[in-house]
């Protein structure tokens, strides 16, 4: 109970946090190798430096610093007590963004505060993780109840939608990575399956035309039955569930269609058929993920060097320090560079993944799970939508692109779990 | 059991992050096409294009240079123009121009250059220099045009224009871009890398706007242009001026050989035009006019042009004939028993020398029925294959029937009958004989020659059997380097012994023979040969060669004047003030050059294609 903070210091798991110094570093360095301009070298002391990208990521990441202090400096107990509040705090926060908030590049979902500005829809991820994770703390819950999924569903389903209704679908669909959380804490297979199955549905119903899904599902359904057990395949009523099966198919694939066609709005619609065919709208949003493939493909092997690209530093790819950070490590350090970034990424995700089964209270398990599905699902998109396998959705890639609010919600959101962490044997196991 | 789900989770995680290495090793490893289209993005290429080479005539007078002249480029998004009509006064185009070009412009790209006025003249650009600064975002870039001193010479020079699709396809160096102008024709051509010299190239990096950012790569891989060499040709400017002034409203070539050096003084191809027509910013009007007129003013007719060379061929027939031993200067021949017609001359005493200075038909007939059947056997048709072998063997020494390599691109071999030949056209081997092929004896039937082969024929009778191989280029550069070729003489396989007869006969023929007063010069000893070349249409083409004066020769000349009858008429008096002005500076027989200069035979030329092949390439 009374624990000192040279104890937690030496409990934190030092590896986790040198994972996340090295993620931040290269960060910065490619968000300084994309504004670097070689005819004009600014050093970190030149005053004008500060006003540049990567003089401005330098303060985020010093401000940083002090988050981590201010969160070890909090009783670990907190997050668990004001989960709801703060829950709470980032709801009524997203709900007055439309009134309160101005427009950032083009996006009206921001905070000013002087020349500071916040999205709180970066923070309400954490929020929602917490509210989540205290939640699934009680002994009573069970995520195979359908009135404790209601409930689970309902806290991740309220910011989300005030997000959507914000206009940032990308920042809301982050929302779906806390299936994972909830699948490791007992929501039966068949939802996370479910989904899976639902994308694959929706990827397929774009690329392939209906008579041929209609074949492969009759097909699947022939060899289905051809399976079943003889007694089986003589009742009548398995022909009628296949008929019944393949006619729900190809109806939610109808609705896909229909969806994509009717439902969307147009740039969201354009953001898919670019993912199909690169070529359409070469100077808009296919210019993007054209110029982003072509900064990645010219990397090579070793790449061009560090500080040696051509495509990031003369403003090929737009967004090129937030959302498209990964083409200047494709360019500047190439193939080896990415996969090793890619390796990394996947090492420090199996790190919190196992330090979250190491919990002994649910809460911070839960909670390291929420950690480690956020993370993913951006590292996911926003790689993703670089080498063109993903839609353009405006979403960062974590400790890596340049942005206050992204840092600021990324460090916030691991380091409250490293401190959990650092105090799992105070923890009480329920 | 929840336990495990951790794996399945990390499993998935794993699945994606092994999709995105393939996904990236095949953008970054095997797909090669973004590499390139990320130099086409980020490095500029600017290229410098040298000033093409100079041309000198052989007194070193300047004869194409080069004038500058300057685009105007427009680069929409800093283009700032307040008041438009004065610009359109300025830059001399109308409001309509000036909407339409800029609109043009940025729909091209707002932040590149567009070229917006082609070819202002030094004089307008130096009227706009000042005012440039009033108008951002137009710049001027330089380049040039080749400039002429003198109108003559223009088919010989050839000229300059921007490099064409399917040669750009062809050229084995890739060298040449769209746009780069290449030297299509004349020593434009043939010595086109030697003019050019080798454009230099600058890579800069740029960024997405298209602004400049600094050297790529240090400037390693720049390369500094290097400027075009200098042509110094053997052309007399001068004499060439004259030349084309006497080939006025005629068809024909006039060709003129040093003949100690083979140095080419003076080559006329006429109808010709104005060379500068061809070079200014109205090239495709000009081109397309030139290259419709039915008198092909395009081609280079003496290399290229065919023509049978009538008579002038006899005194090939008489020097084979010695150099074989079939003939001496002492065998008489009278005009019985030949199919061929004479002119009206004393044949009392028909030997050689009476035979060339009277153009002897008969003579030449009996002199070639000798030289084929001389030391044969067999039956007639094997004895004329084995003297026709012999015969065409020594002929081609001469340069009949091959190229003479001239340094033009567009030379023709011509045609020199041998017994292949006849073979073929008669389907087979003694199938033909003598009786068959004696047109060949005064130079006609399927003989087939250039004026410039003339003109070097002429050259090897000045110099007693060799010749030095025709060319228009004494140096090239600084260093005036030259082929070696050009320098080394090429002996025709007959005996200076056997050219006294020949050069007496053709002075008798100047004197009192078959040209005429006009072609005589009071003080020069010249020695000449008229020909009468038949054609399939129209009237005879008239041809003469000669060479002056007859002791050390300085210059030897081959006219051709197309359907202008006998050659004594038109083209040995066209020679013999050719001649009169080169070796004395001056021409005394004034009535003769107006005569001649204002004479015109265009009335009985026929529209006929005179090459097989026209020379442009169409």
């Amino acid at each position: 109970m009374n624990s000192s903070s040279s104890n937690q210091i030496v409990k934190l798991d030092w590896l986790t946090v040198a994972m996340y110094a090295l993620f931040v570093l290269l960060g910065w360095m490619s968000v300084y190798s994309a504004v670097y301009n070689p005819e004009a070298p600014l050093g970190i002391f030149d005053e004008a430096f500060y006003t540049g990208n990567a003089g401005k990521q330098l303060i985020w990441i010093g401000t940083s610093f002090i988050l981590i202090m201010l969160i070890f400096a909090l009783d670990f107990r907190f997050f668990e007590s004001f989960a709801l509040i703060i829950y709470v705090a980032f709801i009524l926060l997203l709900i007055a963004v439309p009134f309160l908030g101005v427009t950032v590049n083009g996006s009206h979902s921001w905070f000013k505060y002087g020349s500071v500005t916040i999205q709180p829809a970066e923070f309400s991820k954490t929020a929602t993780a917490l509210l989540l994770a205290k939640y699934l703390n009680d002994p009573q819950v069970s995520l195979t109840r359908i009135k404790n999924q209601a409930i689970a569903a309902a806290i991740v389903a309220l910011p989300m939608l005030l997000i959507i209704g914000s206009n940032e679908t990308g920042s809301a669909l982050v929302f779906a990575s806390f299936i994972i959380l909830l699948y490791r804490e007992g929501l039966p297979g068949e939802f996370p399956g479910l989904l899976i199955g639902m994308i694959l549905l929706f990827v397929s119903s774009l690329l392939m035309k209906p008579l041929s899904i209609f074949l492969v599902l009759v097909a699947f359904a022939g060899i289905f039955i051809l399976i079943l057990p003889i007694y089986e395949r003589r009742k009548p009523s398995t022909y009628l569930r296949a008929v019944a099966a393949i006619a729900i198919i190809m109806s939610l694939s109808t609705l896909v269609d229909f969806g994509v066609n009717h439902v969307l709005k147009e740039h969201q619609r354009n953001r898919i058929k670019v993912l199909l065919d690169p070529s359409f709208d070469r100077r808009g949003l296919g210019y993007q993920v054209t110029q982003s493939k072509i900064a990645i493909g010219s990397g090579g092997f070793w790449g061009k060097g560090y500080l040696g690209g051509t495509q990031t530093k003369f403003d090929f790819v737009p967004e090129q320090s937030t959302d498209f950070i990964f083409c200047t490590i494709g360019e500047e350090f190439g193939f080896m560079g990415v996969m090793g970034v890619i390796v990394l990424f996947l090492f420090f995700l199996w790190r919190l993944l196992y330090l979250a089964d190491q919990q002994r209270s649910r809460f911070a398990r839960a909670y390291g799970f929420g950690v480690a599905g956020i993370l993913f699902f951006h590292f996911l998109v926003n790689i993703g939508m670089t080498i063109g396998l993903m839609p353009i959705m405006g979403i960062p890639l974590p400790f890596f692109s340049y942005g206050g609010s992204s840092l600021w919600s990324f460090t916030i959101l691991l380091f409250i779990f490293l401190k959990l962490d650092s105090h799992r044997s105070d923890m009480l196991s329920r | 059991m929840l336990e495990g789900r951790r794996i399945v989770i990390f499993l998935v995680f794993a699945a994606i992050g092994m999709v995105f290495i393939g996904k990236l090793f095949y953008l970054q490893m095997v797909d090669n096409t973004y590499e390139k289209a990320a130099d086409n993005n980020a490095i500029r290429k600017i290229i410098q294009i040298p000033f093409r080479g100079e041309v000198y005539d052989r007194h070193g007078k300047l004869i194409v240079y080069n004038t500058p002249i300057y685009d105007l480029y427009v680069t929409p998004r800093k283009a700032v123009v307040n008041d438009t009509n004065r610009f359109c006064a300025l830059f001399n185009v109308t409001k309509g121009y000036f909407d339409s070009t800029m609109h043009r412009a940025r729909v091209y790209s707002r932040v590149k250059p567009f070229l917006f006025l082609k070819h202002l003249s030094k004089e307008d650009f130096a009227r706009i220099q000042d005012a440039m600064v009033d108008y951002p975002g137009f710049s001027i870039s330089t380049s040039a045009f080749r400039t002429y001193q003198s109108k003559a010479l223009s088919n010989a020079l050839g000229y300059v224009a921007e490099i064409n699709p399917n040669s750009l396809v062809d050229q084995p160096d890739d060298y040449y871009r769209q746009g780069d102008y290449v030297g299509i024709s004349g020593l434009e051509a043939f010595y086109e890398e030697s003019l050019r010299g080798n454009r230099g190239v600058k890579y800069r990096m740029v960024n997405s706007n298209g602004v400049e950012k600094g050297e790529y790569k240090k400037g390693q891989l720049d390369i500094n242009p290097t400027a075009g060499q200098n042509l110094y040709t053997s052309i007399d400017i001068r004499l060439q001026e004259y030349a084309d002034s006497l080939m006025m409203h005629k068809v024909g070539s006039v060709v003129a050989i040093e003949p100690s050096t083979g140095e080419v003084l003076t080559m006329v191809s006429a109808p010709s035009y104005d060379p500068s027509l061809l070079a200014g910013r109205n090239f495709s009007t000009y081109y397309r006019q030139l290259a419709l007129d039915p008198l092909k003013p395009l081609i280079n007719r003496p290399p290229s042009a065919y023509y049978r060379p009538g008579s002038t061929f006899k005194l090939v027939q008489a020097l084979v004939g010695m150099q074989l031993g079939s003939l001496t200067p002492a065998s008489v021949f009278t005009h019985a028993g030949a199919p061929v017609k004479c002119h009206n001359h004393n044949t009392s005493h028909n030997d050689l020398h009476n035979a060339i200075q009277w153009s002897c038909n008969p003579y030449f007939y009996h002199a070639f029925r000798k030289i084929l059947y001389d030391n044969t056997n067999g039956n007639t048709y094997e004895r004329s294959a084995q003297g026709l072998q012999r015969w065409s063997d020594l002929v081609a020494n001469f340069g009949f029937g091959r190229k003479l390599g001239v340094d033009l691109n567009n030379e023709k071999k011509g045609n020199l009958p041998n017994v292949e030949y006849y073979n073929k056209v008669y389907k087979g081997e003694n199938t033909w004989k003598f009786s068959n092929i004696y047109s060949l004896s005064i130079g006609e039937g399927e003989l087939v020659v250039s004026p410039l082969k003339m003109a070097n024929f002429a050259a090897i009778l000045a110099n007693k059997g060799w010749y030095i191989p025709p060319h228009l280029v004494k140096g090239v550069g600084d260093k005036k380097t030259i082929d070696p070729f050009y320098k080394t003489p090429v002996s025709v396989g007959v005996d200076a012994k056997y050219f006294g007869v020949v050069h007496q006969g053709m002075l008798d023929a100047v004197l009192h023979g078959t040209v005429g007063g006009d072609g005589k010069i009071p003080d020069i000893q010249m020695c000449g040969k008229t020909g009468t070349s038949q054609n399939q249409k129209g009237k005879d083409h008239s041809v003469f060669i000669a060479f002056a004066p007859k002791d050390n020769p300085k210059i030897a000349i081959a006219v051709f004047v197309e359907n202008a009858g006998f050659g004594g008429f038109a083209a040995a008096p066209i020679a013999s003030l050719i001649i009169e002005k080169y070796l004395k500076g001056r021409v005394d027989r004034k009535d003769v050059e107006t005569k001649f200069m204002n004479m015109s035979y265009l009335a009985n030329v026929t529209y006929r294609r005179p090459v097989k092949k026209d020379s442009l390439g169409k």
